[in-house]
């Protein structure tokens, strides 16, 4: 039978080693798998790469991972937001890389990565410095960069409710970046807040399909950054 | 972002409104983080506009009654929003696949600095201790079909915003088609800045005297 979920948080990142390559799910606050992001601290894999589309805020989830020193390059398109100093204090200091990535050009080279697409031309970023160094192509005489497709060795995302395939549903904005996370990650691990039978999920409404998702793991009440961050907690 | 008013010209909130005049009745619209948030407040009576935000939302409605806000129902400024009936959700790729490919009718975006050529700088100073962050502007001006700005006519130093050639990094070249300031509506023309209107009790030489390139006249005929 199959059954992707999994007893807890520590089994779900237990075996992501030094060096990957993790893609976080969430845009800000909303869809941040933040128990997974303190399981992976606890595991204490370092040297990683991080994809998402900020650099989290205060001194919980995203930043408290970076904090911690597990996180060697960000690959976002907003390293900065309220409440978001741990970032900025290691970039500055050079303690930290960044790979700064248009939000669009980020979403569809996560896509293209999952989708078995190298590559693909955008118009965003042609004529600034983010095109730079990277082929150009014009099509019916407009200019466009070449981008690659991104893959990642894990994805770490949050979704509302799932069944034990991994069919995921997700809630309202907290959606953003992890559909295309779960397509373009070998291991991709989705906390969500309840799990259902097989069946009660409805096949029109699911929107990621479980052949996206290997691991699911049951956090019944995920906390939220915002009240995290306004109560002065840090993690651990 | 002063908060001192200036002594003459539009308020953030008037200049919002001459906006929203602007925008037709069933645009899709997508609105950048700061003065363009003002925009919703002053939809003409009669026009419906449908906001797009990047992060996954069409149909976004106004910010929530206190206490009534969702975590996890945000704008792309991370404030909490609403949904208004007949919204719609949906993941990041698609957001951008209707930025970039064609389907939202206009954008209104902050500005540090406008070229005469319609360039756009509005992500970094290019200082040595800034931290560069670019969102999804160089996106929005790729792909919308109109790219309006919105800005305060000179900094608050007191320097053109408007110039002939931005020295920011760029977030698009060519892709401003008209801005709104406290002193003026300003075309991009292929022969420049063209004013299309002054605010009440501005004239030309006045906002001449702060751009930091040659204005046309609105009765100047230009080469197009």
């Amino acid at each position: 039978m199959i059954d992707k979920t999994v007893e807890d948080l520590a089994v779900a990142v237990g075996d992501i080693t030094d060096g990957a390559t993790v893609m976080v799910g969430g845009f800000g606050e909303a869809g941040s798998p933040i128990e997974l992001i303190h399981a992976l601290i606890d595991h204490g894999a370092k040297d990683l790469t991080v994809i998402n589309n900020n650099t989290g805020s205060g001194e919980v989830g995203l930043a408290a991972l970076i904090k911690a020193g597990c996180v060697a390059k960000m690959i976002c398109s907003y390293p900065r937001s309220m409440n978001s100093t741990v970032f900025p204090d290691l970039y500055r200091s050079g303690k930290i890389e960044l790979e700064l990535v248009p939000q669009g050009t980020l979403a569809e080279r996560i896509r293209a990565g999952g989708a078995g697409v190298p590559g693909f031309y955008t118009p965003a970023s042609v004529g600034t410095p983010l095109a730079e160094g990277k082929e150009q192509r014009t099509f019916d005489g407009i200019d466009y960069v070449l981008e690659h497709g991104l893959r990642a060795d894990f994805a770490l995302i949050k979704g509302k409710c799932a069944d034990r395939y991994g069919n995921v549903i997700y809630n309202k904005t907290a959606r953003n970046f992890s559909p295309l996370m779960a397509m373009a990650a070998r291991t991709t691990t989705v906390q969500v807040a309840e799990c259902v039978a097989a069946g009660d999920l409805d096949p029109e409404v699911v929107i990621t399909p479980g052949i996206f998702v290997q691991r699911v793991v049951l956090v019944p009440d995920p906390a939220h950054e915002s009240d995290l961050v306004r109560e002065g907690a840090s993690y651990p | 972002m002063s908060s001192t008013e200036p002594t003459m010209g539009l308020t953030r909130d008037e200049m919002a409104q001459r906006v929203a005049v602007d925008i037709p009745d069933g645009a899709y619209v997508n609105l950048g983080i700061g003065i363009p948030e003002l925009i919703t407040k002053f939809v003409p009576e009669g026009r419906e506009f449908i906001y797009h935000t990047e992060n996954g939302l069409l149909g976004m409605g106004p910010s929530p009654e206190e206490g009534q806000g969702e975590p996890e129902l945000i704008n792309a400024g991370k404030r909490q929003v609403t949904a208004l009936p007949g919204a719609a959700y949906f993941h990041h790729a698609d957001s951008f696949a209707m930025i970039r490919g064609g389907h939202i009718d206009l954008c209104v975006l902050g500005a540090l600095q406008v070229s005469e050529g319609g360039d756009l700088a509005n992500w970094s100073t290019g200082g040595p201790d800034a931290i560069p962050a670019v969102g999804g502007a160089m996106d929005l001006v790729a792909g919308v079909k109109l790219v309006y700005v919105i800005t305060q006519h000179c900094t608050k130093k007191g320097e053109p915003k408007l110039i002939e050639s931005c020295t920011f990094p760029l977030t698009g070249t060519g892709v401003v088609n008209r801005i709104y300031t406290d002193l003026a509506v300003i075309d991009v023309t292929p022969a420049g800045f063209q004013v299309f209107e002054l605010s009440p009790g501005v004239d030309f030489d006045y906002v001449q005297e702060r751009t930091g390139a040659k204005l046309l006249d609105r009765g100047t005929p230009s080469d197009s």
